[in-house]
């Protein structure tokens, strides 16, 4: 399993590497004495081979650069060019997703943040408030149980359970396919809860118009500094749970501050699914979006049509 | 960040070069990873060991070329290296600096035989 956050779409190669390493190491190893790490059942303790530069396979080599020469003609190696993206094929599917979304006129945002702010009340509420106006649905990732899911379905709004197992993230393909499963109708929103967690999500493009970040005021507001790379990753910043604020020595405009180091471009909102505040502007947001997507599609239908029209004339005038 | 995926990833492109190229063993895997792709490389480092094993790749060596962090300073509207996404920028010590580059994660080749 990953030593950072455990992720892996691979299952079973994860056990077979449990089974590998579970027997000791007779190479030397480079890391530092005392290196620790913590397992799912909490206990934290050294390891002597937690880290594995391994001597005899696999070495790292650090700030070799271009210039490393190598002598393919030497031996019986030669080199091949691959100048391939490492994501490059959840990218992929991201992009089929995204051109899925847009000939469909649906806005698709993708709601990222840490386990416990409020992203699944947030999305209830605001189901809630906005059923009557637009087609809502949801994709809900999770490692396990459908409870979330469960939760929006009782809104009313169709909702697609994706458990990760081990993985630690949504990605292109696995929405891919519960994209098929919803058949999601023509000009609607589809809200996407990712697995929560700060960290990997960022990296991986669903598809989506964009990326909203939820951070609670319960969390402390040095989190964007913690957890760059999703704020960095985030066009929106919604401030969750600001019903709680007199209860919290919570710094709203040095938390905002923080996230805009990382991320001067970031919009932000501070709301609560709670008491309602700030969800009028949070839900304009939304519809703005999916207007914009359902005008798009519109166009392309009538550049369609136009075009229609044009070659049954031209058929006309020949045949 | 999500060090078994990439891992993942890694050993698909490698997979698929085999069978279009026929190659049987790869001895060498060079990776560019950019400063700011927020990639942890012990990990990695760990996960290809485990993803690599019973692959054609299995021992190979990982060279690794990382490529510095560069953004675009809003502030002074300037290209600036950046080593991480929280520093200000070096010119006017603002905050005002959006990545530009090393946020690139590839496999540029591979020695095989």
């Amino acid at each position: 399993m990953c030593t950072v956050c455990g992720c892996g779409q691979g299952e079973t190669r994860i056990e077979g590497h449990d089974d590998e390493n579970a027997h000791g190491h007779d190479h030397p190893h480079t890391h530092e004495p005392g290196h620790a790490h913590s397992h799912a059942d909490g206990a934290t303790h050294s390891h002597p081979h937690a880290t594995h530069f391994h001597q005899h396979q696999g070495d790292l080599h650090y700030g070799l650069g271009p210039a490393h020469a190598h002598a393919p003609g030497l031996s019986q190696e030669r080199m091949v060019r691959i100048e391939q993206d490492i994501l490059g094929k959840n990218n992929a599917y991201a992009d089929g997703n995204r051109k899925h979304f847009a000939e469909h006129g649906i806005f698709a945002v993708n709601l990222v943040s840490s386990p416990g702010s409020g992203k699944t009340t947030l999305l209830v509420k605001s189901i809630d408030l906005l059923k009557d106006k637009a087609k809502v649905a949801v994709v809900e990732g999770d490692q396990q149980t459908s409870n979330d899911a469960d939760r929006i379905r009782a809104t009313g709004a169709p909702a697609i359970q994706v458990n990760t197992g081990k993985g630690c993230h949504l990605d292109a393909h696995m929405v891919g396919h519960a994209l098929e499963r919803l058949a999601l109708p023509d000009d609607s929103l589809l809200m996407i809860e990712n697995v929560g967690n700060l960290v990997c999500p960022a990296a991986f493009d669903l598809g989506e118009a964009h990326k909203v970040v939820i951070l609670s005021v319960t969390e402390g507001e040095d989190k964007p500094l913690k957890y760059p790379d999703m704020f960095n990753a985030a066009d929106l910043m919604l401030l969750n749970k600001i019903d709680l604020l007199p209860y919290l020595n919570f710094d709203v405009a040095q938390c905002i501050e923080y996230a805009r180091r990382i991320n001067p471009k970031l919009e932000v909102m501070q709301v609560s699914a709670t008491s309602g505040a700030g969800m009028e502007e949070w839900l304009a947001w939304l519809t703005a979006g999916l207007d914009v997507a359902i005008a798009a599609r519109q166009q392309n239908v009538n550049l369609l049509k136009k075009r229609i029209a044009e070659l049954e004339a031209r058929l006309a005038v020949n045949g | 960040m999500h060090e078994m995926s990439l891992a993942e990833g890694i050993l698909q492109i490698v997979e698929d070069a085999a069978a279009r190229q026929g190659f049987k063993r790869v001895t060498e895997v060079r990776l560019e990873i950019g400063a700011l792709a927020g990639v942890e490389i012990e990990a990695l480092g760990f996960c290809l060991d485990v993803v690599l094993k019973d692959s054609v790749a299995e021992g190979a060596r990982i060279e690794l070329e990382k490529t510095p962090g560069t953004g675009y300073c809003l502030g002074c509207g300037e290209t600036v290296p950046v080593n991480a996404l929280y520093e200000a920028c070096p010119n006017c010590g603002g905050y005002q600096v959006q990545a530009t580059g090393g946020t690139e994660m590839r496999v540029k080749d591979l020695l095989v035989e």
